[in-house]
């Protein structure tokens, strides 16, 4: 018999409205904790909307989220952060250099430290010094990811990474986000591109109409 | 004070209107019934203010009769800010607590220690100062500051998304919009006497004051108009801090100029 799953996001009858629209419409579901969970489905869906949820910088307007079995509201929203980081859709560089940028998450942190996420993300500790908006897109993209991995998250949250990416930085981002996977950390993987959550996905989910139900059959080998 | 405008030197003055509503005339602009309507307006308002002003500050009046002038000038101070940037939430209560500090401050130094003796007659002139000077900065600072956290929505929320805190994550952003709107007021303070001669200085010498004095009372005036610019602008920025983002910081949906 297999093991009982560890859920890392429980949705229970989740609805977000704008105005008379409503984005999500009494979302039930669990997302585990073990690998990539990819949530796929149509532009307008709802996908952002439902990872914003996870870390709070979006609250439902019915229903409860929960994670790891505690309702997020009786959480406090700065360490859930902490614990639950979000690399968004278009790269967020702060002004500075990319060290200035690792020390927003993590203000302590020395230059071993700073060298090793950069190294996580396959980027070379050199670039520590170099400003954060001279970096490629997908660079930059990947320094966004570092700069979450400081603050030692447990989940990440990815809202389609990198649809603003060539195939080669993609395919950059992908390695790295599955060597992470495989490091533990929970990974939430948002996106429309089918073929990517074929290669990426250890389970997919479709956000349809407002509703979040399991894909079967269509998760990496 | 012996140089003073008779009435009959008032309305010679009043060629002045018209040279600029014939320069309008002469060159199509259209505003000459404007030009007219606001030189009248104008007039009108004063008149009232020197009227009232003469009933509030006459000697033996009660000195609660300018503090309450300064009240309402607060409060109308305030809605005339709110007019000036609807799209900033709040704006109303925020200006008329940021007046309110920075009178605190620059009235409490100025006649605390002494500087002007207390009367009606030193009061309502420089409270007047006070608030006219610090209108455009912070109405300056709300706007730039509510563009700023709107424009920067995806970087404000990635610094969230980090752990930090609402305060801290708008730090770069509140310092952004007080430089803005303090730099302007600055630059005006470096540029006195050489560029031009200020409104309360050329009041005195044309009423007949010593020069020296007139520029004591001007440089006054200048140090209050800093001291109230900084207090009302980190007042307004730190307030609608608290207001643009929620207890358990989030940002608040901020609509576009398209949207409102």
């Amino acid at each position: 018999m297999d093991e009982p799953q560890l859920v890392a996001f429980e949705f229970d009858r989740v609805a977000v409205r704008r105005g008379d629209r409503r984005v999500l419409d009494e979302v039930t579901a669990q997302i585990p904790a073990a690998g990539i969970t990819v949530i796929s489905g149509p532009s307008g869906a709802g996908k952002t909307t439902l990872l914003r949820l996870c870390n709070r910088l979006e609250v439902p307007d019915e229903g409860t989220v929960r994670y790891r079995g505690r309702p997020l509201d009786k959480l406090d929203p700065l360490a859930l952060r902490r614990r639950v980081g979000m690399v968004f859709q278009r790269p967020t560089p702060f002004p500075g250099t990319v060290a200035g940028n690792l020390a927003v998450a993590h203000p302590d942190a020395g230059p071993e430290e700073m060298s090793a996420a950069l190294k996580r993300v396959a980027l070379d500790p050199v670039l520590l010094a170099q400003e954060a908006r001279t970096l490629s897109g997908g660079e930059l993209q990947r320094m966004c990811l570092a700069r979450t991995l400081v603050t030692q998250p447990e989940t990440l949250l990815l809202d389609e990474p990198t649809s603003a990416l060539d195939a080669q930085p993609k395919q950059v981002f992908e390695t790295t986000a599955r060597e992470l996977a495989a490091q533990g950390i929970t990974i939430i993987w948002v996106t429309h591109d089918g073929a990517q959550a074929g290669r990426v996905a250890d389970r997919i989910y479709q956000l349809r109409d407002g509703r979040l139900t399991p894909a079967a059959g269509e998760a990496r080998p | 004070m012996n140089d003073t405008v008779s009435w009959a030197g008032l309305a010679v003055s009043l060629l002045l209107v018209a040279a600029a509503a014939g320069i309008s005339w002469w060159q199509r602009l259209g505003l000459q019934r404007q030009i007219l309507i606001a030189a009248i307006r104008a007039l009108v308002q004063l008149l009232l203010v020197g009227a009232a002003l003469t009933l509030v500050i006459s000697p033996g009046q009660s000195i609660w009769w300018s503090w309450l002038w300064v009240a309402a000038m607060l409060g109308y101070a305030a809605t005339v800010a709110r007019r000036r940037a609807p799209e900033v939430p709040h704006l109303l209560t925020l200006a008329l607590a940021s007046f309110t500090a920075a009178a605190v401050v620059t009235l409490g130094v100025l006649f605390g220690l002494h500087v002007f003796p207390l009367t009606g007659r030193t009061l309502v002139p420089i409270a007047g100062m006070m608030v006219g000077n610090s209108m455009t900065a912070t109405v300056l600072a709300g706007r730039r500051l509510t563009d700023e956290l709107r424009d920067k929505r995806d970087e404000v929320e990635a610094r969230l998304a980090l752990g930090q805190p609402a305060r801290l994550a708008a730090t770069p952003y509140v310092r952004a919009s007080l430089r803005a709107a303090l730099t302007p007021q600055i630059e005006t303070t470096k540029a006195t006497g050489l560029v031009f001669l200020p409104g309360a200085m050329t009041g005195l010498i044309l009423a007949g004051a010593a020069p020296l004095q007139a520029v004591l009372v001007q440089a006054v005036v200048m140090f209050l108009v800093l001291a109230a610019t900084a207090t009302t602008t980190t007042v307004i920025a730190l307030g609608l801090i608290r207001r643009l983002f929620t207890p358990d910081h989030r940002l608040v949906y901020l609509p576009a100029p398209a949207d409102r």
